[in-house]
């Protein structure tokens, strides 16, 4: 904390739990004005809670918060906005079927009238950089003009102090480049910043100092500009993760071929898939990088099966044409399939884990005859837990009472032990602490040593360039072609990112 | 700012103890209310009490009319459960019930001498075969046009009921009944055997018994189950693994139709003894209630279905001894599910008694 600032926000101890998880246990920071604060740490580390107490979703067990040296009580995000606390959330709240101005007349607690907020909304994009047009409907945007929608909105509320979340996973790289210019000028007029993220770059970049959360604790406060990434990481997890080890190998037959595939979304604004190209082969790992919201949804749920309509092109699967077969065929073609969300859709909330083993291993003999087998379930499930570190009560806890990436480590031991000649994986890492992660990695890369083709879709730069062989960009529901990892840099995958967007309107 | 005191919190884990209580608890809050109805009745409500819940019980006969009126409403219930748990929303077993006792009734009716000794199991089927019929009409409806189910199902109880009034006020009529709106009284053979003389209770509670037990077996034991409680506990899931939605809402409907159907021919076919234009007093839409009682399974259906009847006997027996209204039978069945969806909300959710710790200033 640098002490030539005056001190806006300061957290004495604070604690809240939740059941048994202690979330937040003893947390002590302080943002000055004007200062750039990264909260850092695993999922799971309690950033999300902290933020949510320092907005007034939730209050803290014990603990005091002090605003500009006052010793506060924030009940409600009204409260918080009427301090001076802002808060732009990682998933948006904005009405897509309204214009930009309609929704922020709709958050501001003030009336204004029309031509005056139209006026405002343009004089603060315009001094930040943040183009926005007042008049334009929010579907009509791509997610990182959303993303200044909602900065705008936060900033018309003249803040003092603006939380972030997860800002950067939306954007294409140089789309963070023109956020951390708007970031650092709000810095320099004296509003303070607290900024969440997990990508160590950008925190040594962007940040004036940080604060390191592990398992609800402090680990530490430093400053990040004297960290390495490895340094950071370490303080994170407390070991440095081992590296996946990606070794060239030759390919084989191709699993997936996808023939200029067209295919219209089912949703009302959802992304339409246009001429998408894409081979994957045996023993490779294609991934398929892009800004969330361009399609990887509708791409994953076309490959999988679950959403057959009308479509131009083809697609085979292992050989056979499977453009009109739906996911149980696909499946008996060879094809496995990890989905983005785990809760609901990869496995039933409900269920045990024995019972989820059943949702996709019918054909392994799970179920003969129509009949289930309780005892191959379990043991099934228990082999994959084992195999997998899941770390939950075994094979009876129900699927929700596991942590995100306990649960995602056990949808992909699923899949995984389906033995898949072809793995579709979206997001394998999503929300998923950083040994797990490595943990999902490495069964990926053994996977493809082994001889199974995998398609990765990611939204996570770093981890594609880890695991893959080849990568393509999908934009606006379009695929460039997929390049070997080595022709392709972060700057040249950002240029792909944004580079068809011109052809886009052509 | 002022705070309303109370708060829901949700738990981390819902609570299993409470999801077996829930009904406990939902019963003895019913009791209560009818506790203080009674007494603004200016009833002695303990008598009242007793007259409602226990008098019913004290005889042979009582306990006969209780299995008599248990049964369809178990029935029905354990179709409709089945359904429930895959999201398939069934709420048209009256009607189902009623098109039930319409079929087996015309089979009872014209072809009983031609079938002979196979004229009663026939006309069984047939009014399973009608509940199916009446279901598959929402079924259709639904996996072609994506309408909605509940309103399908409830609009046909209606047609149903008014198709069985037409039918016997004209051709099935009983020539001999006094223009009645009644059908011929069916042949003696054609009846559901007692259990037991003295009583009116029939077969149709051991049909009831081996459906509760292949219910059971279904959605516990079968693949097919499991994929209607995956659809129905989340349909994202269904889709990812490839269960067919269609085949969950046809099998769901079918199984629900020909269930309430075989209620209504057990009806007719058992006490009534011929078609009339009243089948039921309301069991299709009671059922929706055991089968909620009953946690949609079918042990507790089986006990739902029997809290259920004894409802209707002890409102008939108030309406006799203390001349109060038939509604008495409504309000204890309304004010039951009230409690019930009251008391699960408890499941997911606390309130916390403490008072909420707040920031030290």
């Amino acid at each position: 904390m640098t002490a030539d600032r005056p001190e806006r926000l300061r957290l004495t101890s604070i604690c809240k739990r939740y059941g048994e998880l202690k979330a937040n246990d003893q947390i002590d920071l302080a943002v000055g004005a004007g200062e750039i604060h990264a909260v850092l740490g695993e999922n799971g580390a309690g950033k999300s809670t902290l933020m949510k107490i320092i907005y007034g979703v939730t209050q803290p067990d014990s603990g005091t918060l002090f605003w500009e040296g006052q010793p506060v009580e924030i009940q409600s995000p009204a409260i918080a906005r009427q301090l001076g606390i802002g808060m732009v959330f990682q998933h948006f709240a904005l009405f897509q079927t309204l214009t930009v101005a309609q929704n922020i007349a709709l958050a501001l607690e003030a009336d204004i009238d029309d031509t005056e907020l139209a006026r405002r909304i343009t004089e603060v994009s315009q001094r930040y950089g943040l183009p926005v047009d007042p008049q334009r409907l929010v579907h009509t945007m791509s997610v990182g003009e959303r993303q200044r929608v909602e900065i705008v909105r936060c900033l018309l509320q003249s803040p003092k102090l603006l939380i972030m979340d997860e800002p950067t996973s939306v954007l294409t790289p140089m789309a963070v480049q023109t956020l951390f210019v708007t970031l650092r000028r709000l810095a320099s007029e004296g509003v303070s910043i607290l900024y969440i993220s997990h990508k160590l770059d950008e925190i040594r970049s962007l940040c004036d100092s940080a604060t390191v959360l592990r398992g609800g604790r402090v680990v530490t406060h430093t400053l990040p500009r004297n960290e390495s990434n490895d340094s950071l990481a370490r303080l994170m997890v407390g070991s440095a993760p081992a590296p996946c080890v990606l070794e060239l190998q030759d390919t084989g037959a191709k699993q997936l071929e996808v023939n200029d595939y067209c295919l219209a979304s089912p949703e009302a604004f959802g992304v339409d898939l246009q001429d998408i190209n894409l081979t994957v082969r045996s023993g490779e790992i294609v991934g398929i990088a892009g800004v969330s919201g361009n399609g990887q949804k509708e791409l994953a749920a076309a490959l999988s099966g679950e959403t057959v309509g009308p479509h131009r092109g083809w697609l085979r699967i292992a050989g056979q044409t499977a453009d009109h077969q739906g996911p149980t065929r696909r499946r008996a073609l060879g094809m496995a399939f990890v989905p983005e969300e785990r809760l609901g859709r990869g496995a039933v909330p409900n269920l045990s884990l024995a019972d989820n083993a059943l949702l996709t291993g019918s054909a392994m003999g799970l179920a003969t005859k129509g009949v289930r087998r309780p005892r191959r379930m379990a043991a099934y499930a228990r082999e994959i837990i084992q195999r997998f570190k899941v770390r939950c009560g075994g094979e009876q806890s129900i699927a929700q009472s596991l942590s995100g990436g306990n649960l995602q480590k056990f949808i992909v031991g699923r899949e995984i032990g389906l033995q898949p000649k072809l793995l579709l994986v979206s997001q394998p890492t999503w929300g998923v602490d950083v040994s797990a992660a490595q943990l999902i990695r490495n069964a990926l890369i053994e996977l493809r040593n082994s001889g199974a083709a995998i398609l990765v879709i990611s939204e996570e730069l770093d981890e594609l360039f880890m695991i893959c062989d080849r990568i393509a960009v999908i934009t606006k529901g379009r695929l460039s072609p997929a390049y070997p990892r080595a022709q392709l840099s972060t700057e040249s995958i950002g240029l792909l990112m944004s580079g068809s967007e011109g052809e886009q309107h052509a | 700012m002022l705070k309303w005191p109370l708060r829901l919190e949700k738990r981390a884990v819902p609570s299993g103890s409470l999801r077996l209580t829930a009904p406990l608890l939902a019963v003895l809050a019913m009791v209560i209310t009818g506790f203080v109805v009674f007494s603004l009745l200016g009833q002695a409500p303990l008598q009242a009490l007793k007259l409602f819940f226990i008098t019913p019980l004290t005889t042979v006969y009582g306990l006969g009319e209780l299995l008599l009126k248990a049964t369809p409403l178990v029935l029905c219930a354990l179709g409709l459960a089945l359904g429930f748990r895959a999201n398939v929303w069934n709420i048209g077993a009256e009607g189902q019930l009623t098109l039930g006792a319409l079929c087996s009734g015309g089979v009872a009716l014209f072809w009983a001498p031609a079938l002979g000794n196979l004229a009663l199991p026939l006309a069984l089927v047939a009014g399973t075969a009608g509940g199916m019929a009446w279901a598959a009409i929402p079924a259709w409806l639904r996996t072609r046009f994506n309408t909605s189910e509940i309103l399908v199902s409830l609009m046909l109880v209606y047609i149903a009921q008014l198709w069985l009034v037409m039918m016997l006020h004209g051709s099935w009529r009983d020539p001999d009944g006094f223009n009645f709106p009644q059908s011929r009284a069916f042949a003696d053979g054609l009846l559901l055997p007692l259990l037991w003389e003295g009583q009116r209770a029939n077969w149709a509670v051991w049909f009831t018994l081996v459906l509760a037990l292949m219910s059971w077996l279904f959605s516990s034991q079968l693949f097919a189950g499991y994929r209607m409680l995956v659809s129905g506990e989340a349909p994202a899931a269904a889709a990812y693994a490839g269960f067919s939605e269609r085949w969950t809402i046809w099998l769901a409907l079918l199984i629900s139709g020909g269930c309430a159907g075989l209620a209504g021919a057990c009806e007719v076919l058992g006490p009534i003894g011929r078609l009339q234009t009243t089948i039921s007093p309301g069991y299709g839409f009671a059922a929706i209630i055991v089968a909620f009682v009953g946690r949609l399974h079918p042990v507790g259906i089986v006990l739902a279905g029997l809290l259920m009847s004894l409802l209707y006997l002890g409102g008939e027996n108030v309406q006799l001894e203390l001349q109060l209204p038939s509604a008495m039978t409504g309000l204890f069945q309304g004010t039951l599910l009230f409690y019930l969806l009251a008391a699960d909300l408890f499941i997911n959710f606390r309130l916390p008694l403490a008072s909420t710790p707040k920031v030290r200033p």
